[in-house]
Order: structure tokens, then sequence, then C-alpha cells
């Protein structure tokens, strides 16, 4: 029997997409936004979030692979009641670059 | 200005939701909720057996009402056994809110008696969720639960209430309205525009039917739409009833365990309607295969369905009622006389096969025998195996809301405690429930429940003393290596009956079974009726999971 197995998660040799998104800050939106990409078996390299100037929201920066579920994904994002907009940026955007000598 | 307790605060903004009945369990962290809902001269509480139980309850009550329902339960194992009825509301989209009682703020993260983090256990399975950290946030909070349990895609929303948030006292000036729904999103009228005309130049068109044509009540607009333009029209398994079975353009139920025919027709189709439908494995077999030659228009209400297994040629985001009123101006009459015929040739040439229909002691005969004694006003629940898939297959359903079904989840246990529910809700119609033995098994505690309510529930056993439907897979493609599906012991379903005080009768003994089961259907009150079915009977055809929807075995 052949049973509906999904293909093999290739994320790697993608382009990489950053994501800005602005949500509202309470405690619990990290683990929406984090278990959302988890259970969708969605890779996600790199996180950031920081409460904005108006402290109730904040700002999340995600580093990810541009596979062909990304559309997908961010139609999902869009739907989680605490975000309030999903930007998209190419992987040159510097939030990360800028960030790489705390890693290297 | 006003004060009282967090506790009397929900109980008010529940009264002023409209809640009348909620299902539930107290323990310690929710007991100052109990105490208040004990005061509410408005709200009926049903003490469930198993909180798997309150929360099917209440589902119950939101599916045939289209209302969100409430379950309580407290923390905890309470909250946890929740779980799994959250889960299911959300795969069938069903609003209801589940309000959980948390250990008190101060205490959690220290594994404090019947601590579980309910908030994140349930991130994954509801449509939002709430941890309330103040007696004030729940003006906010409470309304906020049912709009979004109500708006747009409807769904399950968890609010987790600490003890000490119950007992903690708000004063505040007046009470927030009661939540309504969202607007519906504005339509893209060019895609309407489009979507008629690919209508209109279709030969071979099928309109394809989702439980969101159930949500949004769009029955009649689909029907409509389906006559207007000629189209054959398939239903998934949550949207059995959006069209009557008997209706000369409906071809029933697509996929997994469809009649031949109506996985043919779609086969040859070159342009499917999709309205408020996903998809689903179940429903369309290997997507790939699946409707080779159509164009697809698709309308829904979450754009996240849009494209997510096939790429639409029009994807229309919206209240499927409202974007089919705009559509049904547009779309030409038309009675494709050509593709209607060969619809009807393929249906008589491959036609649904049921063998044994007019003998109540065969499982077709005895959903067909039921029907017979019932009119479209009766609700039919099913638990999950293959007496369900006979029942979808078999019974004649005519009215939305009139079945209710596990389809996205397939939870075994469903059937008893939604039906309960839906008697709640509409006390005055006859609600059947057909079981399995092992479904029955997994929820039987609430026919407590049932006998305390006195509901008019008819408990249809069809007995094969096994988990039939993984015993016809290992049949079919695990070599016939049958494990753990064939029950070694049997209980005397008809004592266990009479031990929660609900009366039964046995169809096997019975010399006269129509006889028997008209009886037990036409009087009033619960009732078990058993039935025993062959191990060997399975549910055909069958597309092999994986396989393409053509790809049928039997029937
Ligand atoms: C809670 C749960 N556990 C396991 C399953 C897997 N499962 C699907 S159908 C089935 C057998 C159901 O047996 P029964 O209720 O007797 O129905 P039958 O198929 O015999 O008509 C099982 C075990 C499930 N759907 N739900
Ligand atoms: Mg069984």
């Amino acid at each position: 029997m052949i049973e509906q197995v999904a293909e093999p998660l290739q994320q790697h040799g993608f382009a990489k997409v950053v994501l800005e998104l602005e949500v509202n800050n309470h405690p619990g939106v990290m683990s929406h936004i984090c278990n959302l990409f988890a259970r969708r078996a969605f890779n996600v390299e790199g996180i950031l979030c920081m409460p904005m100037s108006d402290t109730s929201r904040s700002r999340i920066w995600l580093l990810v692979f541009e596979d062909q579920r990304l559309e997908q994904m961010v139609l999902q994002v869009e739907k989680l009641v605490d975000v309030r907009s999903v930007r998209r940026h190419g992987a040159e955007h510097e939030v990360f670059e800028r960030l790489e000598r705390f890693f290297h | 200005m006003m004060q009282m307790t967090g506790a009397e605060l929900i109980v008010r903004l529940l009264e002023r939701q409209g809640i009348r009945t909620i299902a539930g369990i107290p323990g310690g962290a929710i007991l100052p909720l109990y105490d208040a809902l004990s005061g509410s001269d408005i709200i009926r509480h049903v003490l469930a057996r198993h909180e798997q139980g309150a929360g099917f309850m209440a589902q119950g009550m939101a599916r045939v009402s289209g209302r969100p329902e409430v379950c309580f339960a407290s923390s905890g194992p309470g909250a946890t056994n929740l779980v799994t009825a959250i889960a299911d509301a959300r795969l069938d989209s069903i609003p209801m809110v589940a309000i959980t009682g948390q250990v008190p703020l101060s205490m959690i993260g220290t594994d404090a008696f019947q601590e579980v983090d309910i908030y994140g256990m349930t991130v994954p399975i509801t449509k939002h969720n709430f941890l309330v950290r103040s007696a004030a946030e729940l003006l906010e909070v409470i309304p906020q639960a049912f709009r979004i349990a109500m708006s747009g895609r409807p769904g399950p929303v968890l609010v987790d209430v600490p003890k000490d948030v119950q007992n903690q006292l708000v004063s505040f000036e007046a009470y927030p309205e009661p939540a309504v729904p969202d607007p519906v999103p504005a339509l893209d009228m060019v895609a309407i525009e489009s979507a008629a005309k690919m209508i209109d130049e279709a030969e071979r068109p099928v309109l394809y039917l989702g439980g969101g044509v159930v949500h949004s009540g769009a029955s009649r607009l689909a029907v409509t739409l389906a006559e207007q333009a000629g189209l054959p029209t398939t239903m998934t398994l949550m949207a059995l009833g959006t069209m009557p079975v008997d209706h000369p353009l409906s071809i029933g139920m697509l996929g997994m365990h469809a009649a031949r025919y109506t996985n043919f027709v779609l086969e040859e189709s070159d342009l499917l309607i999709c309205v408020g439908a996903r998809f689903d494995d179940r429903a369309i077999g290997k997507a790939a295969q699946f409707c080779p030659n159509a164009q697809i228009i698709h309308i829904d209400i979450d754009p996240a369905e849009l494209h997510k297994i096939k790429a639409a040629h029009v994807a229309i985001n919206g209240d499927v009622a409202t974007a089919l009123e705009a559509l049904l101006p547009r779309v030409k009459h038309n009675l494709r006389k050509r593709w209607l015929s060969h619809v009807d040739s393929l249906k008589s040439r491959f036609p649904m096969a049921m063998p044994g229909r007019d003998d109540p002691r065969t499982h077709y005969g005895l959903v067909h025998a039921v029907a017979a004694v019932l009119d479209d006003e009766a609700v039919i629940a099913t638990d999950v195996g293959q007496h369900q898939m006979w029942v979808a297959q078999a019974y004649p359903f005519r009215r939305p809301r009139q079945w209710l079904t596990s389809g996205g989840l397939g939870t075994m246990g469903f059937g008893v405690p939604a039906a309960i529910g839906a008697a709640l809700s509409e006390p005055d119609r006859t609600v059947v429930c057909f079981t399995g033995d092992g479904s029955f098994k997994m929820n039987i505690q609430e026919l407590a429940t049932l006998a305390e309510e006195g509901l008019n529930v008819k408990i249809v056993l069809m007995n094969n003393n096994s988990l039939g439907l993984v015993y016809q897979q290992q049949n079919l493609f695990y070599g016939k290596r049958v494990f753990a599906s064939k029950y070694r012991g049997e209980p005397d379903f008809l004592k266990i009956a009479e031990g929660f005080g609900i009366a039964a009768v046995d169809l096997d003994s019975s010399p006269n079974p129509r006889a028997t089961l008209a009886q037990a259907l036409q009087s009033r009150g619960p009732c078990l009726i058993h039935a025993s079915i062959s191990r060997e009977e399975f549910v055909y055809p069958m597309v092999p999971p994986g396989a393409a929807n053509t790809e049928m075995i039997g029937g």
C-alpha cells in the first residue's frame, strides 16, 4: 500500500527571506508564532523579537527559507489573531547580518 | 459603577452572549466559577461524566445551532480531557468557547497540584486562546473569544482563567456589548465576473460543496446555482444535506467511499467549482490526479485554503453565501443536456451498490429502515468507523445541520455526547446516533448524562464486536494480518444500557425488526437499539489510501 507521505522536506538550497511581523505584545505571542512554524514543519533559521516604542506592540524578525510553501506559511501567519502585519524582505536585509558577529 | 468577582463577570457575560446551556465538570480550580454559575437563573449546567463528553456536547449544540457554545473544565486533567474535543472542533471549523480553571497566577510555573500549561497545549488546536491575567481583562477577553469563534471560518477558542482571577473583584462602568461576527470580507468582483464566465463557458462543470456551505448558511444559494447553471453537484462528508440526496443534480459524496460514478464524473470534468471545501485527502485522493483536466474556481472564507492543495485558476476569498449571491445574477441559465445526460449514464453504469438495502438486518438495510421511520426533522449523528461511512453513503440527507459527524479528526467517541448536545439545543427533534461497538465504549459514560437529562436520543449500535474499519484495512492492505482489531470479550450492551437506566431493544432477537425499530424511534426518550452486523461486511467502494480516486476497489 502506498500511504500518503509528504515529500521529504527540502529547504537547503533555497534562497533566504526575512519576514517582519508586527504583533500584539503579550506573553503568548511568541509561542503562537513559533508553534505555527514548528507544526507545519517549516524551519525558522533565525528569530528576533523586541517590544516597539509603543509597548503594546512588538516586532518580530524571522529568517526563513523561500521554499514553495512560504506563501502558505505567510497566509497562516496572517491568520493569527495577534499578528497585525507581515512584510517580506530579501535575505540581504541588515537585521540579521548585523547580528552575525554575535554568533561567529 | 458595578463591582463583582471575575467569576460572576464571566457568568453575566455568557448570559448576555445568549448562552443558555453549558456542559462541564467542576474541580478545585474552577469552583469559584461554578459557585457563580449556581446563581444564574438563565444558564443551565449539564454535568457531563468526562470532560471530553462535555466538549462534544458543546460541539453538538454548536453544530445544530451554528452558534458558539460553551464547555467548562477544571485545571490539569479536566483541561487535558477537553483537548480531543477542541482539536475536533478545530478541524471541522465548529465555533466553541472552552473555559478552563487554572491554578492561581502566583502558582503558575511551580508544578502546582493540577497545573498543566493548557494554554501552551492548545495553541496548535485552537483558533486562538487566552490566559487571563486579571479580572478586568475578562471584559475584553470573553467577548473577543466569542467574536473570534464565530467570525470568518469558525473555530474553537480556549480561555484559561486562574482561580485567583475568578475571585478577584473588578469594578466597571458598563458591560461590554455581546460579540457579533466580524463583517465578511469585500468580494473581488473581477474574480466573480471571471468565475461566472468560466461557468458559462465550461462544458463539463462540477459543483463541489464543503462544510463551509453549512457554516455560511448557503445551501439554498448553492442549490440555486446548480439548478441555474446545470451543475452536477458533489458534497464532502461535511456538506451532506446541503443538496437533498434525491435532487436530480446531486451526484452524492465524493472521495474515499464515494459511489464509483461520482469519482468518474469528477475525473471527466473540465471545471471544478469548489465552494467552502478544502481539498482534503480523504475527499480528493492523490491530489495530482484529482480532476486532471479541470480548471478550478475556489471560493473560501479562509484565504489560506486558496491554492493550498490545488492551485485555483480563479480564487475568491469571501463568505460563501455572499459570493454565491454575487455570482447568481451573472451566471447564465443552462440546461447542459449533453453533460448531464452523460452524468446520468455514468450513474446508471456505475451506481452506488447497496446490497441488502431492503433487509433491516444488514448494515445498509438498517440505515434505510431507520430513515424510513423518520422525517427530515430528525438529526443524525455518528461515531467513527465503518458504520459512519455506511450512514454517510446510505442515509437520505435533505437539509444542512441534519448530519453531525467528526470529519477532520475522525474521533471515535464523538457520537453519543454530540447527539446529547444536539438534543439539548433542539429538544423537540429526534436525535439518532449511529455508533459502533468500539466508538460507543469511548464515551459510554455519557449514558448517565443522557439518562439524567431524559433526552430524545436514540443510539443505534451497529455491533460487529470489532474495530471494523481497522479490520477492513488489515484485510485489504496488510495481507490479512488481522491484529488488535477483533475483540475477544463482548460486553452485554443491553445490560449496560439497563444499568444506566436507559431502555434498550435488540433487533437481533426481534421477530419483526422493523416494528421494533419503529416503536423504539417513535416513543420519546433515550433508547439503545442494538443490532449485530457481520464483521465481514466492508465499506465499498474504497480508494486505497494514497491512490487516485479513480482506483477504487469493490462496490
Ligand atoms: C479516538 C480514536 N482512536 C482510534 C481511531 C482509529 N480508528 C478509526 S475507525 C476505528 C474502528 C472503529 O470501531 P467501531 O466504532 O466499532 O466502528 P466500526 O468500524 O466497527 O463500524 C479505529 C480504531 C480513531 N478514529 N479514533
Ligand atoms: Mg465495530
